[in-house]
């Protein structure tokens, strides 16, 4: 195959390269003459292009601007051009006429030519989805899930384990104010959401019913539950997770006085409230004054790092309704900062006008029992002292939230039954930017279980996790990637023949994926798939490939780097995250900082998708360094496949042997986390990572 | 996806910063005829101007990447930047909505490659960096614009008379005569995706915003502090340039104020956390004070509250600002209270951030748009109008992604 070329002379690459001498080379090399526009991105151009790609077997190749930008001046029927960056990574960035210069856009067109060369068409694969969405959990979440699914013509079954549907929220006596003024409590609207799910004829409710496993994948979920009416099986084409939310173990709070008759939970207080019997436990007497301990657990490393988010506002709300009830009472709240966010403000503000609620904040270190079942309050760093004595007849402590994950779904997946959580315990996306990014393709966690949040967010996460579900099933069902990599066709192939059963692709899989026959072979579930290629940089005998990106289009770009001429010119392969780096790289040419020309940067869908064979073709070739540039990994870890940066380093850090096998230094190799930030940081990486190359001189296998 | 209520498919977004955006793009991944309409040259909106998120420390500009190769991809799409709506008529359903599209002064035929910015004798104000530099009139927005096309500022630009771009543009991209044009757009759906603004600093007398030069709001915090800011990224005096190594944060610099704003806006106390860790990057022997009313981190945003507290440079005091002097040397003087401690002190600072809060966008409606408000401007959902983000309540970015993502299906789905 010989892609067609074409070479633009505009935005100062003319100016910089001998683009005429640089054609003249490639039809030499690939026998295909380039035609150079000095405009090719204008209609005149792109009519040229056209002419020649409509009859192409495979891309054209575009030495031009970064692909990054212009994408839609440039026809795409039907591959998207091969874009040779010879403006922002060549031009704008090393100097005008120089022999380096010119070698580097050189090789730039001849890894460009070598990578359209093989890449294929992806072909879609369509599939049958089923389209009914599993809700799983029957709390304010999931109740509201269930609607908005049906609501555009979802089919739903709604899984409770309880008896009655309602979750937690159906304990709650009255409600903070969600509506302007934002002063008022509000009754509890559960029963009609209830109601409304009970009626809705495209919602199936099975209570008392729990998930005994989850097999499958996207548009074909195996879901078998137990319960009351027996064992169940059915398919779903997708999944959210609303199981909500648990009060923190208030047994291990002996500190502030559980275990005392008259030390309660939130919880304990709606409950007696909506009987409308706020009673001491211990004598059945209405208590005269009754004292909040928020961040009961919550804000504490100890106990539950985070905070819970809702515990400032509910107590709040139970300090109005005593006051309703009880109005000789008088009332403590003891808060450490109070968290009212947004309108929430106006009603932390009415709760002030009450002249018997006492607000004032301080920590409280314990709860003692004194006479009469009264309570004994210490509280320090408040603004009543450093450290003083409080009593109460009541005490109500403001239990923590915890999220009701863990083993739920019972998953049959090779990597284990659940979601994967963060390290706080709940199964949220790791992404400020994309809250419902999720390592279990198809399956969307929402609600409290996902994160602290009250009601309202509950309801908009619900919508959220719905449409994310839908978009899910539209878009598989296309045969095309979900987020990150939207619409990709493209998934990774399997040359089992010669596959090793080593394991490591069905290990290293961000999403799960891959499962295993009893031999170890992976098993593609491809509707699970998203396309990073971490499979395929794990292979250690290189059979996974796409049929667009694969280790042997990537070697072959790698082999047509030129060695240089003087010895003190280097080569430097670096391959780069696509997402993250190499903008960076653009923006270094945008601002005109110069870089060394012995780079050739190489973008890789992830580095996860790294294979270290590439780093044995580079080498033992004569190139003098590879830098890996990837995203932050750890628990703040940036990289949009999780473990990209992360499964590299691993990797690197086994190549010693091949390095030593090669007799080349170890410096010669490195991997620095770069963000879409540091373009500014670009030329400082590369030149002292070049300085370094240049102490250990040439690799000796150049020329060899 | 079925809508469930009959009427048009198609929806229109408005605004096209991190809610409208994401709305956008949610919508046409799922199948759905989108028109995003935003009123700057570019998209991103505020999110476009921040440094970094917290907590994670990361660039904004990672998932505006991410977004824009997904909008450049999506064909459902189509994007107005430089628009306006002008008018809507119609009902939830059958909306006809006229768009005033501002001219940009470059056509299509833009190739980014900056030959005019040279040429252009006129410096304007770069509103972008609060100010704080300018820009010549024909400008490129942002090193990630999208579109990454350069415009010409019609305020600034001495148009025909001076005409030197348009003489050094090789590629027939500028046009100076560019007019304004209208579209139609017929929609069933309106998500309303507005933002907010910052609250004006100059408005809090007591913080003598304007009085020195050495005090500036977070918002200009996060452009100093970026690579791409008006310093690169150098945080100094604006006053004389010096390190600024002490600095101090008001909290609530307008918020939970009922002369000011009554709301909290919920995302100023890990605005200032987070920057406190800009000044700690650069200058590690550098001392910051955080004066707050209650420190308000919920959630996750807890831990990175926590692992702040344990750093001695960080110093958080609970009491008010009540006084900005400056000393003769130059320096700046705040007279605070320390509420836990009992007493008044005063500190020298080089810098004082004010943590300025968020305003939903006080944009004029264009006739036809009937949508209830709260007393503070956050909208209300109304028939076949769903507010998003900022529009509705304070928020940080991730609710306003989750809530531009759960909007979309509210609209389609025929609630309000």
């Amino acid at each position: 195959m010989k892609p067609p070329l074409f070479l633009c002379s505009g935005c100062g690459i003319g100016e910089t390269l001998d683009l005429a001498a640089l054609g003249e080379a490639m039809e030499r090399e690939f026998a295909t003459p380039a035609k150079i526009h000095p405009f090719l991105c204008g209609p005149e151009g792109r009519a040229m292009i056209e002419a020649e790609s409509a009859s192409a077997e495979c891309p054209v190749v575009l030495g031009a601007c970064s692909p990054r930008v212009n994408a839609d001046r440039f026809p795409a029927n039907p591959f998207a051009p091969e874009r040779v960056n010879l403006r922002e990574q060549v031009a704008w960035c090393q100097e005008p006429g120089a022999a380096e210069t010119q070698a580097q856009a050189a090789d730039y067109l001849r890894m460009g030519m070598a990578r359209a060369a093989k890449r294929e068409l992806p072909v879609p694969v369509e599939t049958a989805m089923e389209r009914t969405i599993l809700v799983v959990g029957g709390g304010v979440t999931g109740l509201n899930a269930a609607l908005e699914a049906a609501r555009v013509g979802y089919p739903v079954i709604l899984l409770e384990k309880e008896e009655r549907l309602g979750g937690l929220a159906r304990r709650m006596h009255r409600l903070a104010p969600r509506v302007a003024p934002y002063r008022d409590l509000e009754e509890p609207s559960i029963a009609k959401t209830v109601a409304l799910v009970e009626a809705n004829p495209s919602i199936r409710v099975l209570t008392s019913t729990q998930i005994e496993s989850t097999a499958g994948e996207p548009g074909a979920f195996q879901v078998r539950t137990t319960g009351v009416g027996g064992n169940q099986e059915f398919t779903v084409g997708a999944i959210i997770l609303a199981t909500g939310w648990q009060p923190y173990d208030v047994t291990r709070l002996p500190k502030l006085g559980y275990g005392a008759a008259n030390v309660i939970t939130s919880l304990t207080l709606e409950e007696m409230a909506a009987q409308g019997r706020i009673l001491r436990p211990s004598d059945g007497a209405k208590p005269r004054s009754v004292l909040f301990v928020l961040c009961a657990g919550s804000r504490d490393p100890e106990h539950l790092a985070h905070c819970s988010t809702v515990c400032c506002a509910t107590s709040l709300k139970q300090g109005l309704y005593i006051r309703e009830q009880l109005p000789d009472a008088a009332v403590y709240l003891i808060y450490r900062d109070m968290r009212t966010p947004a309108q929430g403000e106006d009603f932390y503000r009415r709760v002030q006008e009450e002249e018997t609620i006492f607000l004032t904040r301080g920590q409280v270190t314990a709860v003692r029992e004194i006479d009469d079942g009264d309570l004994s309050v210490t509280v320090v760093s408040s603004l009543l002292g450093e450290k003083v004595e409080l009593t109460a007849q009541m005490v109500v402590l403001a239990t923590g939230l915890v999220p009701a994950a863990g083993d739920v779904l019972h998953l049959k997946y090779r990597q284990g039954p659940q979601m994967p959580e963060l390290k706080s315990g709940f199964p949220d996306s790791n992404y400020l930017c994309f809250p419902y990014e999720t390592r279990r393709t198809g399956i969307y966690a929402a609600g409290t279980v996902r994160q602290p949040m009250d009601s309202v967010g509950c309801v908009e996460d619900a919508a959220g996790a719905v449409l994310k579900a839908i978009q899910s099933v539209t878009l598989i069902g296309q045969g095309r990637a979900v987020h990150p990599r939207v619409g990709d066709a493209s998934f990774p192939r399997f040359f089992l023949q010669n596959c090793t059963q080593c394991k490591r692709c069905t290990e290293e899989c961000p999403f799960g994926a891959l499962d295993e026959d009893e031999k170890g072979t992976p098993k593609l579930n491809v509707n699970r798939c998203r396309r990073c290629g971490t499979c395929m940089g794990a292979c250690p005998v290189r059979i996974i490939s796409f049929a667009d990106y694969n280790v042997d289009q990537l070697s072959a770009m790698v082999k047509k780097v030129s060695m240089p001429q003087k010895d003190d010119d280097l080569r430097i392969l670096a391959f780069v995250c696509e997402n993250d780096a190499y903008p960076a790289w653009d923006m270094a040419g945008l601002r005109r900082l110069r870089q060394d020309p012995g780079i050739r940067v190489i973008p890789l869908r992830c580095l996860g998708s790294f294979n270290v064979v590439l780093l044995a073709d580079a080498l033992s070739r004569g190139i003098d360094g590879v830098i890996l540039m990837g995203c932050q990994s750890g628990d703040d870890y940036q990289c949009h496949f999780m473990v990209g940066s992360e499964l590299a380093n691993r990797r690197l850090e086994n190549v010693k042997e091949t390095l030593e096998r090669l007799m080349l230094e170890r410096e010669r190799v490195e991997l620095v986390n770069v963000g879409i930030g540091d373009g500014g940081r670009i030329a400082e990486i590369t030149q002292q990572f070049a300085a370094k190359l240049r102490q250990l001189g040439p690799n000796p296998y150049r020329g060899l | 996806m079925a809508s469930g209520l009959p009427g048009l498919p198609g929806l229109l977004v408005i605004g096209g910063g991190i809610s409208g955006l994401s709305a956008s793009l949610e919508a046409a991944e799922t199948g759905n005829e989108v028109y995003l309409v935003e009123r700057e040259p570019y998209l991103g909106g505020r999110v476009a101007g921040m440094n970094r998120y917290f907590p994670k420390l990361c660039s904004p500009q990672c998932g505006l990447e991410i977004n824009f190769r997904r909008l450049r991809q999506n064909k459902a799409l189509r994007v107005f930047t430089l628009a306006e709506v002008e008018k809507v008529e119609g009902q939830a359903g059958d909306f006809t909505v006229t768009v005033r599209l501002n001219p940009r002064y470059v056509n299509d035929r833009c190739t980014a490659c900056g030959e005019c910015v040279p040429a252009c004798p006129v410096e304007r104000r770069n509103a972008r960096n609060y100010g704080m530099d300018t820009t010549r009139a024909v400008y490129l927005p942002g090193e990630v614009a999208e579109p990454f096309r350069y415009t010409i500022d019609p305020l600034a630009c001495e148009g025909a008379k001076c005409g030197r771009c348009v003489e050094v543009c090789r590629y027939g991209a500028i046009d100076l005569e560019m007019a304004s044009s209208t579209v139609t757009l017929r929609v069933g759906r309106i998500v309303l995706a507005t933002g907010w603004r910052p609250y004006d600093p100059a408005l809090i007398s007591t913080l003598e915003f304007g009085h020195f030069p050495d005090i500036v709001t977070n918002v200009m915090m996060e452009r100093l502090a970026a690579d791409g800011g008006p310093t690169g990224g150098e945080l100094r005096r604006p006053s004389d340039g010096q390190p600024a190594k002490r600095v101090a944060f008001v909290q609530c610099a307008g918020s939970r104020d009922q002369n000011h704003l009554a709301y909290c806006s919920g995302v100023c106390c890990l605005a200032s956390l987070k920057q406190a860790t800009y000044v700690l990057e650069r200058y590690p022997d550098a001392s910051v004070h955080i004066f707050f009313i209650d420190i308000r981190t919920p959630g996750g945003f807890e831990i990175f509250y926590q692992r702040l507290q344990a750093d001695p440079r960080i110093k958080f005091v609970k009491g008010k600002v009540a006084r900005v002097l400056q000393e003769p040397g130059g320096d700046l003087m705040v007279e605070a209270e320390d509420l836990l401690a009992g007493r008044m002190f005063r500190l020298p600072v080089d810098l004082l951030v004010l943590a300025t809060g968020m305003v939903p966008e006080a944009m004029p409606l264009p006739p036809g748009i009937k949508i209830p408000r709260d007393p503070y401007g956050f909208a209300v959902p109304s028939p076949g109008i769903w507010p998003v983000g900022l529009a509705k309540r304070p928020m940080d970015v991730q609710s306003c992604v989750r809530d531009a993502t759960g909007g979309i299906l509210k609209a389609i789905g025929g609630e309000g």
